[in-house]
């Protein structure tokens, strides 16, 4: 197999399959100097076949939402109502009748919409891709192209395109998706997002994939983030391997535990109700991790008690009992919110944020944990709160206060500022249990602003420096027999995991979709294993030294299964 | 002419859900029905992309009017409609911690 058969992008997931590629056709190219018709013949026959074309496009759509359920119907219908927009129709019929092709007077106009929009910015700004699928739609229609976007499946196909707007994902047909392939785009779209909730293996970013021709066998690794075009024998038989051992692990729902029987609790992390209602049949032991940033933000007041007790009520209710950890609200630096960020702040990543707005609105503080704790007496359940940010052991004891006030039993704080990883020992006199925010640790204990793509590198997690602070902070609470929790992008890494494991960390709160994973890495390792890892990581003086030295002890089969490299 | 003032109910806005329902309604009305926001000028109410383009938010003030027969009628029905959270639930989740 020549170099020349792999295309690589960024992979989605952990997941591998093989199948034919199966074309989203592109969007028509409009010639921007295109003449319009010559009469007025010419140009009514343009306008009845506009007419027609946006009718056309605007039925086609409805039944798609129709077929479609819920948010995905909901957007569809929005579409279909766009296509047939009274105003859209009449500028693109006075365009033609004022000399333009027809095709430029439906780009035109769509494009003076979507102007209008993304003026807007926020939501309108986000349904200017529904605006342009309507375009591509219509002028496809008015050149008798195929139409554009995702064609009907008729086996189960790898579906490969350029990009693919939230009306073309939610148009997919599911069941017959193998993986997804995407020219454009970033881990973080739309498409990656649903890809990976639904853990279809997808590979975006993939340079070359518009070569790719309908029908032709290809390879997708989603952890390799690789495409094999026309793989051979070997190549099939390794990802019918992986696809295989992926499903099995799939099927395992118990709680996480090492191989001699060392409890790991697997939690989720979630933002709304409506998260925690998704949780209901899946296998983790709870939620790690309730942003509650989702209720205040994009909001100009602050939601009320009643507001928010309805929304903790929903989540407890629906986790049945499962342990729940809800953080109080962590909003500033890249979380502003109208009501109480400070502008003008000159380093908001350094300033009042998290907890540290207590100080400016304790009000607010003491709404939710009222909030909270009325939920819990509503529904029965034992919610554990934690605050974010907090860097003393002062704030730690008058976090507490504050939560024990209302009747809060398990009380804790996230370990995220160096200060409060160094003397944890301290902090855990005043609270019940730590949590241990790896992405932010790593902001602070590096001077890296998160948000930098740049300087990704001294973000990792395997920086020296932050794991020497998370094993101080898991021995603090070894020392005192309190749960060490982590919660961050670091716990859904399965070699990692190991490590914290070995740490002594107590708890993993990850995306649901990392779970099995992790669960299936513990499940092959016995915990002095774990801390060997621990061991070996720690004495490299590079993160990609710790990598390595972590990753060489790893079982040779979990490393194969979830393509660790 | 007749002519109402109401209130967004919609945690959204005149956006998404609400947006749609609205411009379907005053669409299916048969009677033409203008929506503007605050002392903006009037745009027509069964454009769900002019609707939308007025970015009303919750707790905005938009006025309606409508002129014929069933006016009144038809108004007092979207002025229902605007002071209803039309939301639907299922949100989307924020990024990582």
């Amino acid at each position: 197999m020549s170099g020349s058969d792999v295309l690589h992008g960024s992979g989605v997931g952990r997941g591998a399959v093989v199948g034919p590629v199966a074309r989203a056709h592109p969007a028509p190219r409009v010639v921007q100097d295109a003449a319009g018709p010559a009469d007025a013949e010419g140009r009514a026959a343009a306008v009845q076949a506009v007419r027609e074309a946006f009718a056309a496009v605007g039925e086609a759509l409805e039944r798609r939402a129709e077929q479609a359920g819920g948010t995905i119907a909901e957007v569809l219908g929005a579409t279909a109502l766009m296509a047939q927009d009274p105003e859209l129709v009449s500028q693109v019929v006075g365009r033609i009748e004022g000399g333009q092709a027809a095709d430029l007077a439906v780009d035109r106009a769509v494009a003076e919409f979507a102007d209008l929009f993304t003026a807007a910015g926020g939501y309108l700004a986000e349904r200017v891709t529904d605006l342009r699928s309507v375009r591509d739609r219509v002028i496809a229609r008015l050149r008798d192209l195929p139409e554009p976007g995702v064609p009907a499946l008729a086996r189960p196909s790898v579906v490969v395109a350029e990009d693919l707007s939230p009306a073309d994902t939610a148009a997919l047909e599911l069941d017959k998706v193998l993986g997804i392939v995407i020219e454009q785009g970033g881990p973080t779209g739309h498409t990656a997002i649903i890809a990976g909730q639904l853990g279809i293996p997808c590979v975006v970013r993939v340079l070359g994939a518009s070569a790719l021709v309908d029908g032709t066998e290809v390879a997708v690794d989603a952890a390799t983030g690789t495409v094999v075009v026309g793989p051979d024998d070997a190549t099939r038989a390794r990802v019918e391997v992986r696809r295989t051992a992926l499903a099995a692990l799939a099927t395992q729902t118990g709680p996480g535990a090492t191989a001699d029987g060392h409890a790991v609790a697997l939690l989720a992390n979630i933002g709304t109700a409506e998260d925690a209602a998704r949780l209901t049949g899946a296998a983790v032991e709870g939620v790690g991790l309730f942003r509650t940033e989702v209720l205040f933000l994009g909001r100009t007041t602050a939601p009320t008690q009643d507001e928010q007790a309805a929304v903790y009520a929903r989540a407890l209710a629906a986790l049945e009992g499962r342990k729940v950890v809800i953080r109080t609200l962590d909003a500033g630096a890249d979380k502003p919110l109208a009501f109480v960020t400070r502008s003008g702040e000159e380093n908001p990543a350094l300033g009042v944020r998290g907890y540290r707005l207590v100080r400016n609105a304790e009000d607010l503080m003491r709404t939710q944990l009222a909030a909270i704790a009325r939920a819990a007496k509503e529904t029965g359940g034992q919610p554990w709160v934690m605050a974010p940010m907090v860097a003393t052991v002062e704030e730690a004891a008058q976090f507490a206060a504050l939560a024990r006030e209302v009747g809060v039993e398990k009380v804790g704080v996230m370990v995220e500022v160096p200060s409060a990883a160094l003397r944890a020992r301290d902090v855990l006199q005043e609270v019940d249990f730590i949590s241990i925010g790896t992405n932010d640790l790593a902001q602070y204990t590096m001077a890296t602003d998160r948000l930098l793509g740049e300087l990704v590198d001294l973000l990792s997690p395997w920086q020296p420096a932050v794991l020497d602070l998370v094993a101080a902070a898991a021995e603090a609470g070894s020392a005192v027999g309190k749960p060490v929790g982590v919660c961050g992008e670091s716990a859904a890494d399965p070699v990692m995991a190991l490590l914290l494991a070995g740490l002594g960390v107590t708890s993993l709160s990850m995306s649901p979709a990392a779970v099995p994973a992790v669960r299936f890495a513990l499940a092959r390792h016995d915990l002095e294993v774990c801390r060997r890892i621990g061991v070996a990581a720690r004495a490299a003086r590079t993160a990609p030294e710790a990598r390595a030295a972590a990753l060489a002890l790893v079982d040779p089969e979990v490393r194969e299964v979830l393509a660790l490299g | 002419m007749a002519q109402r003032t109401v209130v967004i109910a919609s945690q959204v806005g005149l956006h998404a859900r609400p947006a749609k329902l609205f411009s379907q309604a005053a669409s299916a009305s048969g009677v033409g029905v203008r929506i503007a926001k605050g002392d903006g000028a009037p745009v027509d109410a069964a454009s769900i992309l002019r609707v939308m383009a007025l970015g009303v938010k919750h707790g905005e003030e938009v006025t309606l009017t409508a002129e014929g027969d069933g006016a009144d009628e038809v108004l007092d029905g979207l002025v229902a409609l605007l002071a209803t959270d039309l939301d639907a639930p299922g949100t989307d989740t924020a990024g990582p911690a």
